[in-house]
């Protein structure tokens, strides 16, 4: 009768390991172990995407309606104020490990040499939506930054709040650097609406929906991301765990 | 029952490689079915096509009327209160009974997905190369040239339809529908379950294009996971039934010790 014995040992640690799994994962050991999913994933998707453009699309694909997400109206007082000026004030900075840190207005920015893209944008929760964007390159902004030896992040600070607390978003230099990587500041030909994250916003296209950070009035390299707030890299990441590794 | 078991031989059906990874697998699926459906609530539309969001045509809709649960497809409502949409005080998509973790929270759902995502393709590359080395694939999945027949098959499917389940010699082996359905599980919907969920993912989207294109965008491919995940639910419900009807002792004894009884020839 040992298949009794062993089925019931079998059959009571798979309802065990599924009904206790809220509590299991409870424990920093089971977090780590439940973040190797993400460990991997990152790994294999660095590796298989390279430098690997995202898939863009023809005028006919654009979504008629793009809804709006996260913050759609930012309600601090400079932000209202600038928004009043038709955003003429704005101003991006670029610092933190950079050798020449920047300040660009807006009519410097659309000065740069520009990039449009019809892209896809995927939420985490699952929909997609698809327009076309046209800004800056991160990277010509990097460039000219300098960024130093140690930095290895971007970290994008933003001029909406969830009670308080700003937005920020962060990716890695590779993601910053990559040539879809833009500070759009026009969406589908016109001036990114306020719902959209006027004036300035970032496109990340090979990843998903919270990196994409709207209201952008700084970007800062960083060697680390462990003095950002929480310490995971973005306001989702630390507010509700959502994982730092955006690629799906 | 028993009396008449002990007449037949044990015989050795399934080999240890099998049963571990139908284990480890039925673990697998499970964690992917719960947290799949956790991440189904964060928006639970489906769509065809490359985009779909709020204001686009969704052809699946789970959702709630206050209290009210309901299931919206091709156009018409059905209501599901205390199955879907609204069920347990809690107006999700899949109720708590059935989602991984149990109340929402999408990112670890997403963390149990990703985990079990790469648990699942490890452990099915290895049983597959191990069922093409092995013969396994051919000797007792593959379907000979008289049951492919379709008038066999045909009869096999009166036969499932009775209940009259194979019986003595018969049992020895697979019976043919029992091998499509692993055959199609096996080498049709899970690894359209795993190209459907690579392509979820925008960087893959940017490695492999052309995958995203064959599936027929993203929602599109977003739909079909779904409808491959009901699949393999509906496939798990059909195997248990199955294992109850055909002799759940001797059958789960098979899965885990590798021992089976074949059943006694009825008696006439």
């Amino acid at each position: 009768m040992t298949g009794f014995s062993r089925r019931a040992m079998l059959a009571g640690s798979g309802g065990l390991l599924l009904s206790g799994c809220d509590r299991i994962v409870a424990s920093p050991t089971a977090k780590s172990v439940l973040s190797l999913g993400e460990k991997a994933s990152r790994s294999a998707q660095r590796l298989v995407a390279g430098n690997a453009l995202a898939p863009e699309f023809s005028a006919a694909d654009i979504s008629p309606v793009f809804r709006v997400n996260g913050n759609t109206r930012p309600t601090a007082a400079a932000y209202l104020a600038q928004m009043e000026r038709g955003f003429a004030d704005w101003q991006l900075r670029v610092d933190g490990l950079v050798a020449r840190p920047l300040a660009l207005s807006m009519a410097q920015l659309r000065g740069l040499p520009q990039r449009t893209q019809i892209t896809r944008h995927d939420c985490v929760e699952g929909w997609s939506a698809i327009a076309q964007w046209t800004g800056v390159p991160l990277a010509a902004l990097l460039h000219a930054a300098q960024p130093l030896t140690q930095a290895r992040y971007a970290v994008f600070h933003c001029a909406d709040d969830f009670s308080g607390t700003p937005y920020y978003e962060s990716i890695d230099l590779t993601e910053a650097l990559h040539p879809q990587t833009i500070l759009a500041h026009t969406m589908n030909g016109q001036p990114l609406s306020v719902g959209h994250g006027a004036p300035l916003r970032l496109r990340v296209e090979r990843q998903l929906g919270y990196k994409q950070a709207k209201y952008v009035m700084r970007v800062e390299l960083a060697a680390t991301l462990a003095g950002l707030h929480g310490g995971q890299g973005g306001y989702w990441e630390d507010h509700s765990g959502y994982q730092w590794w955006a690629g799906i | 029952m028993i009396a008449g078991m002990d007449e037949t031989p044990l015989i050795l059906r399934i080999r240890w490689p099998v049963r571990l990874w139908h284990w480890i697998n039925a673990l697998t699926i499970f964690v992917m079915l719960m947290s799949g459906m956790m991440i189904f609530n964060a928006h639970p539309r489906l769509y065809w096509g490359k985009f779909g969001a709020n204001f686009d045509h969704a052809w699946l809709e789970i959702g709630n009327h206050g209290p009210h649960g309901y299931l919206s497809l091709a156009g018409k409502e059905w209501p599901t209160t205390g199955l879907l949409g609204y069920a347990q005080n809690t107006a999700l998509a899949f109720p708590p009974l059935v989602t991984l973790p149990t109340h929402y929270n999408l990112s670890l759902a997403r963390g149990w997905h990703f985990l079990g995502a790469w648990t699942l393709v490890a452990s099915l590359a290895c049983f597959l190369v191990y069922a093409l080395v092995s013969g396994h694939l051919r000797r007792d999945l593959g379907l000979s040239r008289e049951e492919r027949r379709p008038r066999a098959l045909l009869h096999d499917i009166g036969q499932h339809l009775r209940l009259h389940l194979p019986r003595g010699e018969a049992a020895r082996h697979y019976n043919p529908l029992q091998k499509v359905a692993y055959l199609g599980i096996l080498l049709v919907v899970l690894p359209l379950l795993i190209a459907t969920g690579l392509t979820m993912s925008p960087a893959v989207n940017a490695a492999c294009p052309w995958l995203l294109a064959i599936l027929g965008g993203r929602q599109s491919a977003r739909s079909i996971h779904f409808l491959c995940a009901l699949a393999v639910a509906l496939f798990i419900l059909v195997h248990l039934a199955m294992v109850v009807l055909a002799g759940p002792f001797n059958e789960l004894r098979a899965m885990i010790t590798g021992w089976y009884r074949l059943p006694p020839e009825r008696k006439p």
